[in-house]
């Protein structure tokens, strides 16, 4: 297949292994290995319910998931067992960002501080836990300094310098979800998940949210992982498709082979399990040779 | 025109007619209410019966209240509003100029502090001016103190601290025990009782981490009242509900001393008559230099990472954590940094009292002291102070309003209606303006323009 020969050249920056989440009696997620490379943008499918939010909250520290192993690999080649870590540590020291699906922004804060705070630890080294800061040490000055170009790079890159001095929560909702994704960056990741980007976005915020991400793979070095139940913005801008569902991978490999996965297709359109091998045999009579 | 006037007088006539048949229908209501309730009383006579007392004559009072109020609101009142509001739509938006006043508040407020007490002893004498510089303006300073340093934790990191009196009574039993005890001079204390606040505001912290909203607010409200209840058992340390007493005053940086007998005393230094007025004087500007103190510090904390993620945890503590900030630790240091604030007005209040006892720490401080928070407008100094002074000052004033005695009779005393009053201002204070006297927030970073942020998007804090 055609994933297996990917294998041997690309680096992996994250790779899950026999991942399991059991909430109660209820397996969210069920002996789930997968890989993301670097410098790739990886898509996590499925239908509703399948698992997707709760593999990414096991990634980024918000669960701690029952059974399994999480390993983020950094470029410098250090390695982090992201199922070790605390939500908050997963961000500063492994460099995973994240964005949620329904958008958490600082909205009582103005765009530009929502940016500042993303560097938060990066200021806090350089105002000295806030001691030399209080003290009005210039060190602190021009780690401000830094930190409101990077603000404004970002700013530029999300289309909102023209917001910059307004409320976060003061912004249409296709301009949020650009500020998320915009504060994520400024925490400075190397590997980036996004919980649902495009979700009740318009064609045409759905254009700029497509061009923010390509531009974050082509300026940055930057792995994205995320979700998305769009299926034209999955096809459209990802390397590779993991599919789920019911806790469980059911496909992964380039946007093509998914697309034509017949278990894939059996999964988006609801036949039982049994029907599946029909929709196999249906699949190869119409187009034989296509699903490899 | 004339056809106007006519509709317009018709109009008026309509209202009053209905202002008055509302106004009977009010008074009917107060009257049916308040029959049973005030018109009869049941008491004792001297052979121990049960008798009826009549009152007629307030019964009488409260629904004459019930029907000119009903007739004012609808007659006048209302429509007053009415039209206003229409003015106010009909007015094109005029982009005013802030007054002179206005853009320089902060500073000339502070200007009219620093000239307060010489205008008091040049109006009432030294003797007369000690009661406006003590029990105006000292005790509303040590409250805005206190105001601030709980706006750190409540208005910036949103956590609901019920209990924040505790860190007051820290820092004045610190001044009190260690002063009495060792001998340590106030200028030594006074950091120190800051220091061992924000120690117990960290111990306090540990356990509340977890908790949010109303749970936190019942376990600090929990806390405020062990400390009390410490203060009050451990006898042999704090003498109880006897409190301590002859606690020393402070000096000035040690060279003038305030005590009567000592060889430098303030006023024979400089050969002054004797007066108390020097003493609470210094006080005045000791209190005003610590309380700049405060308000430089979380100013200038406000724009550190620290002040931003505080006022980012109140927004969305999950979205902090996911940005890389430790929540724990920034949680402790508002705590640390409120309950140090804390620590140091209570010192100051009992260099100030020169007794300290557990009476003056029970809930109904944590309450006022939360109260002005809320009422100043969460987060902004300027806004608490104001509700600080309208707060304390209004209801210290009730102490000097002697003329209502000759109104309702010599057994009237207006201070017992502190608490009705407080009540009542916040709830016209609340439903005037929901988010407090200053409801804008001002952001702490621009790239263009400063634009304060409207009330409508910050958030509370859910603990």
């Amino acid at each position: 297949m055609a994933l297996e020969t990917d294998t041997m050249t690309k680096d992996p920056i994250l790779k899950v292994e026999h991942l399991s989440m059991r909430f109660g009696g209820l397996m969210a997620i069920n002996d789930l290995s997968f890989e993301a490379y670097r410098g790739d943008i990886t898509a996590l499918i499925g239908p509703n319910g399948a698992g997707k939010t709760t593999v990414f909250n096991c990634i980024t520290g918000f669960y701690k998931p029952t059974m399994g192993m999480i390993t983020l690999r950094q470029k410098a080649g250090k390695e982090y067992l992201l199922e070790r870590m605390s939500d908050y540590e997963v961000n500063r020291d492994a460099k995973v960002a994240r964005t949620f699906q329904n958008i958490r922004l600082f909205s009582g804060l103005t765009v530009l501080e929502n940016l500042l705070v993303a560097q938060h630890n990066k200021l806090m080294l350089a105002s000295g836990y806030t001691i030399l800061g209080l003290l009005g040490f210039p060190t602190y000055k021009a780690a401000v300094g830094e930190s409101i170009e990077r603000a404004k790079y970002w700013l530029d890159k999300a289309n909102l310098t023209d917001r910059a001095d307004d409320p976060a929560g003061d912004l249409p909702y296709g301009a949020q979800r650009r500020l998320e994704i915009a504060r994520a960056m400024c925490t400075g990741p190397e590997f980036l998940c996004l919980d649902e980007p495009a979700a009740g976005l318009n064609p045409r915020e759905s254009l700029a949210l497509n061009e923010l991400l390509r531009s974050i793979r082509k300026d940055t070095d930057t792995s994205i992982l995320l979700i998305e139940h769009d299926m034209s913005v999955v096809m459209e801008i990802s390397d590779h498709v993991v599919v789920l569902e019911y806790g469980q991978k059911i496909s992964d490999g380039n946007p093509d082979f998914v697309k034509h996965d017949p278990k894939v297709i059996a999964a988006y359109l609801g036949v039982e399990d049994v029907e599946v091998e029909e929709v196999i045999e249906e699949i190869q009579e119409i187009a034989p040779g296509e699903t490899h | 025109m004339a056809n106007i006037s006519q509709t317009n007088e018709a109009v008026g006539t309509n209202l009053m007619a209905r202002a008055l048949r509302e106004a009977f229908y009010a008074g009917l209501i107060a009257l049916g209410l308040f029959v049973l309730f005030v018109g009869l009383k049941t008491d004792q006579n001297i052979l121990n019966e049960l008798i009826l007392v009549q009152r007629w004559g307030l019964l009488a009072i409260f629904v004459a209240i019930a029907v000119v109020g009903r007739f004012l609101t609808v007659a006048y009142i209302r429509p007053w509003f009415e039209e206003r509001k229409a003015a106010k739509a009909a007015a094109p938006v005029v982009e005013r100029e802030a007054s002179f006043v206005a853009r320089n508040f902060s500073l000339l407020a502070v200007l009219a502090l620093i000239i307060y007490p010489p205008v008091m002893v040049g109006l009432f004498g030294f003797q007369g001016s000690l009661k406006w510089v003590d029990n105006f303006g000292i005790q509303i300073l040590i409250y805005v103190m206190l105001a601030w340093g709980l706006n750190i934790v409540v208005g910036l990191a949103g956590l609901l601290d019920l209990g924040y009196v505790a860190f007051y009574a820290v820092g004045a039993y610190s001044y009190a025990l260690l002063s009495s005890y060792f001998g340590l001079s106030f200028w030594l204390l006074l950091p120190m009782a800051g220091v061992l606040a924000a120690l117990w505001g960290t111990i306090l912290g540990f356990p509340v981490l977890r908790l949010k909203g109303d749970y936190l607010a019942i376990v600090t409200l929990a806390f405020g009242e062990i400390i009390r209840l410490v203060l009050i058992n451990w006898t042999e340390v704090t003498k109880g509900t006897f409190g301590i007493s002859g606690i020393a005053k402070a000096s000035v940086f040690g060279i003038w001393s305030f005590d009567i007998s000592a060889a430098n005393n303030f006023a024979k230094a400089f050969g002054l008559p004797m007066s108390s007025a020097y003493y609470k004087i210094f006080l005045f500007y000791l209190a005003l230099a610590l309380c700049m103190l405060a308000a430089f510090v979380t100013i200038r904390l406000r724009r550190m990472p620290i002040g931003r993620a505080w006022e980012a945890l109140r927004e969305d503590e999950i979205a902090c954590r996911s940005l890389g900030i430790n929540t724990v630790t920034t949680k402790l240091t508002a705590f640390a940094t409120g309950a140090m604030f804390g620590g140091i007005a209570g010192s100051f209040f009992a260099v100030r009292q020169g007794f300290v006892s557990p009476e003056s720490f029970v809930f109904l401080e944590s309450a006022i002291i939360l109260a002005i928070v809320v009422l100043g407008g969460m987060g902004s100094l300027v806004g608490i102070a104001v509700a600080a002074t309208v707060m304390i000052g209004g209801t210290e004033l009730l102490r000097e309003m002697n003329f209502l005695k000759q109104i309702f009779g010599p057994d009237f005393t207006p201070e017992l209606y502190r608490m009705l009053i407080f009540g009542l201002a916040m709830i016209v204070v609340m439903v005037w303006k929901p988010r407090g006297f200053v409801g804008s927030r001002e952001p702490t970073a621009f790239l263009r323009e400063r634009k304060s942020v409207s009330g409508s998007f910050t958030k509370e804090g859910h603990g």
